[in-house]
């Protein structure tokens, strides 16, 4: 029983992993390739949950949801990026993590006229019901199994986009040397203008597939969004392949965290006392994690090349 | 971060007058409040006073030596928990609380700092943004202490088995004044060898370790001392509601605070005042006409970042630092 119960944790613990590693691999090719610090990725994570709200509403259909949803977060981080973003890229940190920040506030508030304030969801559509069987008779929902598969796909996907593609091969160069790649007569607006869609739709991706399991509700985006970050500061900020690893571990050491600590307390202190201290320490420990990741190594676990 | 071209922060013409006419003015705020039949301005000042004595803190470390600290909300919340959970077990002297409030707020600066100071820019930004939700979560999970639903105090400190803060003027009073100290501590401070040693850090760091100074001690002695004048304010704010809640801690709040210092201008001291005047009245008077007031908020802001950079200080006070 033990042991499911471990499995089951470990199995939710990769998918928190690979929801996180969807929006944080947007956050960190943008800050890899445009030194630029998006604080408004949560909202566009939680914009596309919405989004699929609406046209769930309009179609009936998770899967056609999903698409729209997907083209309209494409569409709309886009939108933003030709108003705002783009104004931003030569301007330091400070300004940014500011405007964006202008941003999220406006977006939450939005979001709370269009769609109210009361939490929302959309089912989980019939093809991805059910369980798969764990062991004695303990089954885990199909649609978290789902999760994990596509976030892994999403990961392949974009490890083969970024190292056996052109795009890919300007991304890297542009994140290493922008000037110099400009300089060789790349476009490098419209390189940014792609890395940016692209980020938003992986955001958009992600708060479509939390839906129906997590609420849809203003201001959702914005624990994601925190966690994010501490899985690029982890990772090292601009390396995929450490959001990759570094959403994994956070993802898998928060859950069990969460699960086992108060256990594993208990285990050495009055119950009463493990109670308290348990879910304090269980949510400190990623942000300890992430502490002793930079004491020991500033840059993170897998620094980019050329930052 | 914002590039100032003048190493040493001195305000020139109007700009001097600033902060001393901000302080006549918010002195002159009860009396006027009692003659217009309006309590409750004295209360909302007071709330902005209470915000400027940590926008001024952070202003040290984000506008003289760029550490854009995006956890700042935490010390505030330190130094209110401080207080409350002192008043909970039934210590309500000022002397000990506020005190321990500010050595709070330094102590987790001293913590903190040490390990964010190694790390530059935006992983600075993001790690302050971490440890301040570190805190918030910690604070959340107090469940001896109210948990999420925050603490309520009985009543404000007392000083030697008196309770003069009770009186809301008597308050407002005692706010301004650890205003204005903190403030002429403040500008003290950055003109002081200190401060210059903490400029010419953010201005070239190379060349201070290179002419002997160690950049990394100084930066970590202006972070504590931004914590401890931070943690000062959290202790007025419990008093001043009263009530003490995780949510004193968010991120949101963090950004509300960098969004003060900003608007009023950085690296000035009398800008980060103005600028939590100005951002608390606009929230206070856009709250009345609509409640989804951050909608006009939001893009208010990215205008300003846009559009008009330096802040009001720079616009009522003319060029200050840099510019």
């Amino acid at each position: 029983m033990t042991a499911t119960l471990v499995a089951v944790q470990v199995l939710n613990g990769l998918q928190l992993g690979v929801l996180l590693f969807l929006v944080a691999a947007g956050l960190t090719l943008v800050f890899g390739v445009m030194d630029f610090i998006n604080l408004a990725h949560g909202v566009q994570y939680m914009l596309g949950a919405y989004l699929a709200v609406t046209f769930y509403g309009l179609t009936g259909s998770f899967f056609m949801a999903l698409i729209l949803a997907l083209l309209a977060a494409l569409a709309f981080g886009l939108l933003l990026e030709f108003l705002v973003f783009r104004h931003l890229y030569d301007r330091d940190h400070l300004d940014q993590v500011l405007a964006t920040f202008g941003v999220i506030l406006f977006l939450n508030e939005g979001v709370r006229i269009v769609w109210g304030a009361a939490p929302l969801s959309y089912p989980i559509p019939d093809l991805l019901k059910g369980t798969i069987p764990l062991m004695d008779g303990f089954g885990y929902p199909i649609y978290r199994v789902a999760m994990i598969l596509s976030g892994l796909a999403t990961a392949v996907l974009l490890w083969v986009l970024v190292t056996r593609t052109r795009v890919g091969m300007l991304v890297r160069a542009g994140a290493t040397n922008p000037r110099m790649v400009a300089a060789l007569g790349v476009d490098i607006r419209r390189l940014f203008m792609v890395v940016f869609g692209f980020g938003a739709m992986l955001a958009g991706f992600a708060g479509v597939m939390a839906g129906p399991i997590f609420s849809v509700e203003p201001g959702m985006g914005d624990g994601v969004l925190i966690l994010a970050f501490v899985v690029i500061v982890i990772g090292g900020i601009g390396s995929i392949r450490g959001a990759f690893v570094a959403a994994l571990i956070i993802g898998l050491v928060d859950t069990l965290g969460r699960s086992f600590m108060t256990d594993i307390f208990k285990t050495m202190m009055a119950p009463a006392a493990a109670n308290q201290v348990g879910p304090a320490i269980a949510s400190m420990l990623i942000y300890l994690l992430m502490a002793g990741v930079l004491f020991f190594r500033p840059t993170g676990l897998f620094p980019a090349a050329g930052r | 971060m914002s590039a100032p071209s003048s190493p040493v922060n001195k305000p020139i013409g109007a700009a001097r007058q600033v902060a001393p006419v901000l302080l006549i003015l918010f002195a002159a705020v009860p009396a006027l409040a009692n003659a217009a039949d309006l309590g409750f301005a004295t209360q909302m000042v007071s709330r902005i006073m209470i915000y400027a004595i940590a926008a001024l803190s952070l202003d040290i470390i984000l506008g003289y030596g760029a550490m854009v600290s995006f956890g700042h909300a935490a010390f505030i919340g330190i130094g209110a928990y401080a207080v409350g959970i002192a008043s909970a077990h039934d210590l309500w002297d000022a002397s000990i609380t506020f005190p321990m409030a500010m050595l709070g707020g330094g102590l987790f600066a001293l913590v903190t700092g040490a390990i964010c100071l190694r790390t530059r820019g935006v992983y600075f930004i993001m790690i302050t943004l971490a440890f301040g939700q570190m805190a918030y979560f910690t604070a959340s999970s107090l469940s001896a202490y109210g948990g999420d639903d925050g603490l309520t105090m009985w009543g404000r400190s007392e000083v030697f088995g008196y309770s003069p803060l009770e009186n809301e003027t008597t308050f407002y009073y005692v706010v301004l004044a650890c205003l204005a100290s903190c403030y002429v501590f403040a500008k003290a401070l950055v003109g002081s060898r200190f401060g210059r040693v903490i400029v010419g850090v953010r201005e070239n760091r190379l060349r201070m370790q290179a002419v002997g100074f160690n950049p990394y001690a100084y930066q970590l002695v202006a972070y504590v001392i931004a914590g401890m004048m931070a943690g000062l304010a959290g202790a007025l704010l419990a008093n001043h509601t009263e009530f003490v809640s995780p949510s004193t801690m968010s991120w949101q709040r963090s950004g509300d605070l960098i969004i003060m210092v900003v608007l009023g201008g950085t690296g000035t001291l009398h800008g980060a005042i103005l600028g939590a005047v100005a951002y608390l009245a606009l929230e206070e008077i856009l709250s009345h006409v609509t409640e989804h007031w951050r909608v006009f908020f939001g893009p208010m802001l990215i205008l300003v970042v846009l559009f008009a950079r330096g802040g009001l200080g720079r616009l009522i006070g003319g060029r200050g630092a840099g510019g």
